[in-house]
């Protein structure tokens, strides 16, 4: 009799093993779509990035600076690696085309260009979704975190290796102030 | 958690649903034949009709829907507000982008259709993005995402078109013994059972009745588990909340919907609200919009 116990008891737990397993790898493979997710948007953000530098150009011709350090952003993001690494070189970014835009305001014919408003349209879409793929990475992010940390899954998430997961961090660029120079201008 | 829960007992709603169509249909069809004195011919064709109709919904009930609404496909340049807040909030919910409609007319109202989030329909009418602005929208298309990500759609539009075929059925019914029936043979009449014959008036006529309490107990809970998590998902309840407003102050009624589809929108096509009596509230598809309100607001 007692041994059908233990037995039944024994099955038990290893059923709940192989549950919560299970479980740990469904929720970190959504935390991967859901970064992939990210890296699209991220993606066709750095594409729009040489026309409307381009475009800018065009028209504003002496703001080397500003141009070089959007360049750079753009490559920063595109060679980011880790989490933590994307969400910093996006927020480069964001600081780098912000410059870009300020100064776009001192040329009517350029904020007067279809192409320019398009990109700027554009852009602005795609920094909503970056945003909206964010939220949805997070939620995952949350979700498979406090699995790992609760009790008693935390037990088997120990014993296999899965460890708590970065969120990806909101920008913090907004607080910044944003600085022009029209040195070049005249 | 809840989300999933949802989804399974959608799922095993619309089983049932199914099964109670079908044992309906082909029961009712089996007392028509047993009317005509001929049962077997009647059951078989009965069960062939309802199976017919049940994998038919399945498939095409969204399509259906869009058909009777008169909703067309909506160009990504014309209604770029809608197709982008559309995007947006499919991301942030991981789902995938569902297609999107618009349905010419001035009533501001929406609805989501299809059989799973990869054959989803989102629907706007043009009066609703007059109306609203892109917080407001936001919230109404969360709303609609928060009904395909737990397959209420699959329920409510499979319930729609199968409630559909009954009132169908039922009214071809009717036609056909109020033309056909009467005037039979009169020597096969005194062999026909006047007991059946009234029980069978009786259900025909209690049919449409019946298939609408179905659609109206499946509906109304599911408004407030969406307008929760559409508020979720946007971050930002008052959205929604003055979107519903804007909504219920609107005069104008909804020309395309119909009984059977009334219970797909965000909320009730047709204007009802100076009569709230307790007949109305049972027979309505959607809660009291200004409770949903409130409940929004205290969010």
């Amino acid at each position: 009799m007692t041994i059908w116990i233990l037995l039944g008891a024994v099955v038990l737990i290893i059923l709940y093993f192989i549950f919560t397993y299970n479980g740990l790898v469904v929720l970190k493979t959504r935390i991967q779509e859901a970064l992939s997710g990210i890296d699209v948007q991220l993606k066709r953000r750095a594409s729009l990035i040489p026309n409307l530098v381009e475009t800018v150009k065009g028209y504003a011709k002496h703001e080397k600076d500003v141009f070089e350090n959007v360049t750079k952003a753009r490559s920063a993001l595109l060679a980011a690696n880790s989490v933590p690494e994307k969400a910093e070189a996006n927020n480069q970014l964001t600081g780098a085309l912000k410059s870009l835009f300020a100064i776009a305001e001192a040329y009517p014919e350029l904020q007067a260009s279809g192409n320019f408003k398009d990109l700027q349209g554009q852009l602005g879409d795609t920094e909503d979704k970056v945003a909206y793929s964010r939220q949805f990475y997070n939620s995952n992010v949350m979700d498979y975190n406090s699995k790992v940390q609760m009790f008693p899954s935390n037990f088997i998430a120990n014993m296999f290796g899965f460890s708590k997961v970065e969120f990806f961090k909101a920008e913090e660029e907004d607080k910044k102030d944003v600085k022009v120079s029209f040195s070049d201008k005249t | 958690m809840s989300v999933y829960s949802q989804i399974a007992s959608n799922k095993a709603k619309t089983v049932l649903i199914i099964f109670l169509f079908i044992i309906f249909v082909t029961g009712f069809f089996f007392l028509i034949g047993k009317y005509f004195q001929d049962p077997t011919t009647y059951f078989v064709i009965g069960f062939i009709v309802s199976l017919v109709s049940t994998v038919g919904s399945y498939f095409y009930s969204d399509k259906i829907v869009l058909l009777t609404t008169g909703a067309k496909p909506a160009n990504k340049n014309k209604y770029f507000d809608l197709y982008t807040v559309v995007e947006n909030l499919s991301i942030a919910s991981g789902l995938p982008i569902p297609k999107i409609y618009v349905i010419n007319d001035p009533a501001p109202n929406a609805f989501a259709t299809g059989r799973n989030p990869k054959h989803a329909v989102v629907c706007a009418t043009t009066g609703l993005l007059e109306r609203l602005n892109r917080t407001e929208l936001e919230g109404v298309i969360a709303h609609e995402l928060s009904h395909v990500k737990n397959y209420d759609i699959l329920l409510s539009s499979m319930v729609g078109v199968l409630v559909g075929t009954v009132a169908l059925i039922s009214d071809w019914i009717m036609r056909s013994m109020w033309w056909g029936g009467i005037d039979r043979k009169e020597d096969n009449r005194d062999n026909r059972n006047p007991l059946l014959f009234i029980f069978f008036m009786v259900m025909l006529l209690s049919t449409p009745f019946v298939a609408m309490l179905i659609q109206l107990a499946i509906s109304r809970k599911r408004e407030y588990l969406a307008d929760a998590s559409g508020a979720l998902l946007t971050r930002y309840p008052m959205g929604l909340a003055r979107a519903l407003e804007k909504i219920s102050d609107d005069p104008h009624v909804l020309k395309t919907a119909t009984t059977s589809t009334a219970h797909l929108f965000i909320e009730s096509p047709f204007k009802a609200k100076n009569t709230r009596s307790w007949v109305t509230s049972l027979l309505s598809t959607h809660p009291p919009i200004e409770e949903r309100i409130k409940i929004l607001m205290s969010m």
